[in-house]
């Protein structure tokens, strides 16, 4: 199929579409909105549902109860959206059921502003709801891979009934690419699935799911199979991609927008002679673990760069454990990074000294002060 | 090979079709293409950006601090982003619209009367055509013909009336040809 130039917000409604998305449940909020905008023309165009909820809140709710049924069904927001939908993503973790959610990042906290940010990766990754659950977060560095990720979002949901979020950003959701969309798949009838609510036509009993678990030892029972479920996902659902690493005696980590401003300056350390690669977390959980531990093991040093005040950086270090030194730089609040100012870093860095013993946040703050003030 | 061409305008000048015009060109001359609007809280009647940037591989960064080529279409274009034009880079300045010359010695220059040439065809709204004439004419990505075959698969049909005036403001720019640097 030949390729289209799509606005990032627009190829993901599209390729959900494509992918059997059987209902949309939203509340605009820039820079996600196209998405929603484009879901409003495409859905009842194909007889198929979308609604304008009255807030996000109520949005996350629809999306409950129609995910129970075991149909395709996807919400879209913005940080400060998401917020709001908190005590729904929970719930829905909690009753195991499939759900897409895309997460187009601005800049925060609060009310912020409406500029790119990868400020909720803890929210996504670490919770944000309560309670012990967790979901799976992809996250694109492109227009394609929003794409090809929202799809991969619906068969990864379903397969394993958890909450599944693709951490975009208003930079990825705004620009426009060209890529590949997907065949258009048949929307499936009623779910087949063993737990769905559907009718039941007389022919079987009934069922019911539910996040309330009154009796302790079934609430305990729940978590654990969540968690052995997680560690099944940790084991077949890493995904990455590396650059350049083959001979690298430094590395960078970088997803999403980080990444790509990341991967720029790479090529221009790399015409420099400096030997500097690239490892672009694509899956943010389950984490590329394996990975960042072999490779902290073969480095002289690693950058972590994100568009936040270092919230993979601490998982990061977690898995380093002291193999080699670790490097914090970031821009944030809505900021993003020009490829020189992590050009520079790598120079800092090839030339060292280097140290285990660094707070790496800690020393970007102080060398922040530079450029902020 | 990668360049990096920031349009930039008043709002309704096309500024951002004039990207994405040249976006869609390079897709379908199988290069990679990235076209990224500034969208700030932007105002009526405010300023508009695009920065595309061109490449035979994989693009990293969508925004570059250094341009390799800039379409200045107004004044405060022009301020914003001499400045920025890479060393031994290209500025295309639609001097309709501006009141000084360019003191830049280490870039190319090319001044084109816009708003007048596209007057001259007869639609002042091929003002960004003219200057993507000039820009491709300055900075050899993509033709004449790519750009006209662009046009006919990627504008809507009820403005196909249009292509000839389109083709027309496109050759009527490639007539202004930046002096090189010094």
């Amino acid at each position: 199929m030949a390729r289209q130039l799509m606005k990032g917000n627009e190829a993901v409604a599209e390729a959900a579409v494509r992918a059997g998305l059987h209902a949309y449940f939203g509340y605009p909020i820039t820079p996600q909105t196209e998405l929603l905008e484009y879901l409003s023309r495409r859905m009842p165009e194909l007889g198929r549902a979308f609604v304008q909820a009255e807030s996000e809140v109520a949005a996350i709710n629809m999306v409950y109860g129609a995910a129970c049924t075991g149909s395709r069904v996807m919400t879209s927001s913005s940080s400060p959206g998401f917020s709001l939908m908190m005590e729904g993503v929970s719930y829905m973790a909690a009753t195991e059921i499939p759900v897409v959610m895309i997460n187009v990042m601005r800049g925060g906290p609060g009310l912020g502003n409406i500029s790119p940010s990868q400020a909720d990766y803890n929210q996504s990754v670490h919770g944000g709801g309560h309670g012990d659950y967790r979901q799976i977060v992809l996250t694109p560095g492109s227009v394609q891979e929003s794409v090809d990720l929202t799809v991969l979002a619906f068969d990864l949901a379903e397969k394993y009934r958890i909450n599944t979020v693709i951490l975009s950003d208003g930079s990825i959701g705004q620009m426009m690419e060209p890529c590949e969309l997907p065949e258009m798949q048949p929307l499936r009838g009623v779910s087949t699935e063993p737990w769905a609510i559907t009718a039941t036509m007389g022919q079987r009993e009934h069922r019911m799911l539910s996040s309330i678990y009154l009796k302790v030892s079934d609430e305990e029972k729940t978590n654990i199979r969540i968690l052995n479920r997680w560690r099944q996902i940790e084991a077949n659902e890493v995904r990455f991609k590396e650059y350049y690493l083959d001979d690298a005696d430094f590395a960078i980590i970088g997803f999403g927008s980080a990444g790509r401003v990341a991967l720029t300056a790479v090529r221009q350390a790399r015409a420099e002679g400096i030997k500097v690669g690239l490892l672009r977390p694509i899956t943010v959980a389950p984490f590329p673990v394996q990975q960042v531990a072999e490779l902290s093991k073969r480095v002289q040093g690693i950058l972590v760069t994100e568009m936040n005040g270092g919230q993979m950086l601490d998982d990061v270090l977690r898995i380093v454990k002291g193999n080699c030194p670790v490097e914090f730089f970031a821009r944030l609040g809505g900021v993003v990074p020009f490829p020189d100012e992590i050009l520079s870093e790598i120079h800092r860095i090839a030339k060292g000294p280097l140290s285990v013993d660094v707070d790496p946040r800690s020393a970007w703050l102080d060398r922040m002060a530079a450029i902020v003030n | 090979m990668q360049n990096e061409i920031i349009f930039s305008g008043f709002g309704g000048q096309g500024a951002l079709f004039a990207g994405q015009l040249c976006s869609y060109a390079a897709m379908d001359n199988g290069l990679e293409v990235t076209w990224i609007p500034s969208y700030g809280p932007e105002m009526r009647g405010g300023t508009a950006n695009c920065t595309v940037i061109i490449s035979n591989e994989e693009i990293g960064s969508p925004l570059v601090r250094n341009p390799s080529a800039v379409v200045a279409m107004n004044l405060p274009s022009l301020d914003k982003y001499e400045p920025l034009v890479k060393p031994g880079g290209l500025l295309i300045v639609n001097s309709s619209m501006v009141n000084r010359a360019p003191t830049r010695t280490d870039i190319r220059v090319a001044m084109v009367p816009a708003n007048e040439l596209a007057e001259k065809i007869g639609d002042k709204r091929m003002t960004n055509m003219v200057l993507v004439g000039a820009l491709l004419a300055n900075l050899p990505i993509l033709t004449q013909e790519m750009m006209e075959k662009a046009l006919q698969e990627h504008l809507p049909a009820r403005h196909h009336r249009f292509l000839p005036l389109n083709y027309q403001a496109l050759r009527e720019g490639a007539a202004y040809i930046a002096a090189p640097v010094a």
